[in-house]
């Protein structure tokens, strides 16, 4: 990186860790925090509309759909999440493979499992053999995407729905009387009152959106848990510039302190916005502001 | 072989007890039920555990953070914090590589650098403060008219936080208590995940439901089954809390009483 860093072995001090810190691994560490942030920003959105989705599905009047969407929020609530990052990430790789298997080569008649094998031609793989490096991460990172978003899209689907159900009855029956049909009256009164009712779950549910993002390492993504632990590892100078001991205590010391950073920085803009949206309503925090101005 | 043969090979081997080689192929349905079922022995271990000891430590940590001398208060509001703004994986590998450095200067932590005592030590701590958060908002709104008559009864200090504040504060942190201590059960899979080794291949359930799909190549049977053990381990948990919230009701009268209301399962 910088200029007096060729001849590593015979720096000292500030100098060499100037040097140590700017190598290109250091570099991909840096960049792992961006695909952290980059998966939360990808994640909460998706998350929310697979919650928007399933909390309307268990409010449908439709009984195999109401069944689905109370079905997905109450399995994937049961089970220990981790379990459930760990199946979707091999199933769903599975399921798409196996459909595109069944719309490409129709006229294979082998099984698709064999023993402990899972066959599928060669045109139906993804990403394909041959196709960049990039790609291959760029799927695994949009499974990982996926997978947290059908995960956190129950969590986020149980708070809606409960958001749904608490906005008071008055302003449903107001509607019906006013003749809305339940579409408008769904669209119109319960999503735009919800929201305040929504918020304490969902601002619950990002901080743990947070505290989950070092799982992204057990999904094959080379994220921060990754070269935290490849760059802490004690290395020998036969196989690198700056050999140094096991820092690995070091390196997660540093995650640490950026999670507790980022939990902290996210509770005070959130109580903020919590702050700003109770102003004015009738509910107990409402009334507290009201009497402390 | 038969099943029965299979529970006498594998049914402890998660504690190195029985047939010392995992199976490696044709896998039978019995051979995953039974060794995935011998993982939970470490769930339900790491999960007691850590639950019996965190509540002791979680009790002071409350009392401390509701404290209005700093001295107590400062220490347990950052213990609190430090655990519940952190992910528990990051912990646990924080942890596993702490003890691994102190192994170096003291031999005491050799124990520690193992699953069965590090990430026991790791999920106390964090249990603890989930906890103390919860007791601590427990406190804050322990009814105002029950310390009051405790100070008319002329009870003072030790007294009449045994007598009075304490079991208010219980009863009001019972459901939230019961939710954290379904998490930390599902916590529980994390361990062998992070940083602590699984030796000679004794892990947890999570690490033979992972073995066998990645073995088979098929997630669709091993996961399902960890599922359906979770499921049964959850329930048994709100059987296990619920008779111990009803006994903390009991003088109250049946509408006062305050139900469960299960929120199980988010990641820490």
């Amino acid at each position: 990186m910088f200029e007096y860093c060729v001849d590593p072995p015979s720096l000292e001090g500030l100098v060499w860790l100037s040097c140590y810190l700017t190598t290109g691994k250091h570099m991909a560490f840096y960049g792992a925090f961006g695909t952290v942030l980059l998966l939360l920003a990808i994640t909460a959105p998706t998350a929310l509309a697979f919650g928007f989705g399933g909390a309307m599905a268990a409010r449908a009047r439709l009984a195999p759909l109401r069944w689905f969407g109370k079905g997905y929020i109450a399995i994937v609530r049961g089970v220990p999440d981790i379990a459930f990052f760990l199946f979707f990430v091999i199933a769903l790789d599975q399921g798409i493979e196996y459909l595109r298997h069944r719309w490409k080569c129709p006229e294979w008649d082998e099984p698709i499992r064999q023993g402990s094998d899972f066959l599928v031609c060669q045109a139906a793989k993804m990403p394909l053999g041959n196709s960049a490096q990039w790609v291959h991460e760029a799927y695994g990172f949009s499974l990982a995407v996926l997978t947290f978003a059908i995960v956190f899209g129950a969590f986020a689907a149980n708070v809606l729905f409960g958001a749904m159900q608490a906005v008071p009855r008055a302003q449903i029956e107001t509607a019906e009387a006013y003749g809305m049909s339940p579409r408008q009256t769904f669209w119109r009164i319960t999503v735009p009152q919800m929201w305040v009712y929504a918020l304490p779950g969902l601002s619950n549910l990002w901080m743990v959106l947070i505290k989950a993002t070092p799982l992204l390492f057990l999904l094959g993504v080379e994220d921060i848990v990754y070269w935290a632990r490849d760059l802490g590892s004690a290395k020998t100078p036969r196989f690198t510039d700056y050999p140094h001991g096991d820092w690995r205590v070091y390196y997660f010391l540093v995650l640490l302190i950026f999670y507790l950073a980022f939990t902290r920085v996210s509770e005070v803009v959130l109580d903020r916005v919590m702050a700003r949206l109770t102003l004015g309503q009738a509910t107990t925090a409402g009334e507290a502001q009201r009497k402390g101005a | 072989m038969s099943c029965l043969q299979t529970i006498q090979d594998y049914g402890l081997r998660s504690l190195g007890i029985g047939e010392r080689l995992l199976p490696r192929d044709n896998f039978t349905l019995c051979e995953q039920v039974i060794l995935i079922g011998s993982g939970m022995i470490w769930n339900v271990y790491f999960g007691v555990f850590a639950l019996a000891s965190g509540f002791l430590l979680a009790t002071l940590l409350g009392v401390g953070k509701a404290s209005t001398n700093p001295l107590f208060r400062k220490p347990a509001s950052w213990f609190i914090f430090l655990f519940r703004g952190s992910p528990l994986f990051i912990q646990f590998f924080f942890g596993y590589f702490l003890f691994l450095s102190l192994k170096q200067h003291a031999p005491i932590f050799d124990a520690f650098s193992a699953a069965w005592l590090g990430a026991l030590v790791v999920l106390f701590f964090n249990t603890a403060a989930y906890t103390g958060e919860i007791f601590y908002g427990a406190l804050q709104s322990v009814p105002k008219g029950d310390v009051e008559a405790a100070d008319a009864y002329g009870l003072t200090g030790w007294t009449r936080f045994r007598r009075v504040i304490w079991p208010t504060m219980l009863r009001l942190a019972w459901p939230a208590y019961t939710n954290e201590a379904i998490f930390l059960f599902h916590a529980t899979t994390l361990v062998f995940f992070s940083g602590f080794p699984a030796q000679q291949q004794m892990g947890d359930a999570l690490y033979y439901a992972s073995y066998f799909a990645d073995k088979t190549f098929n997630p669709f049977i091993p996961y399902p089954i960890l599922a359906g053990y979770f499921i049964a381990l959850t329930l048994v948990i709100i059987g296990i809390f619920g008779t111990i919230n009803r006994r903390l009701n009991r003088h109250l009268p049946r509408s006062q009483r305050r139900k469960i209301r299960l929120r199980p399962n988010l990641i820490r």
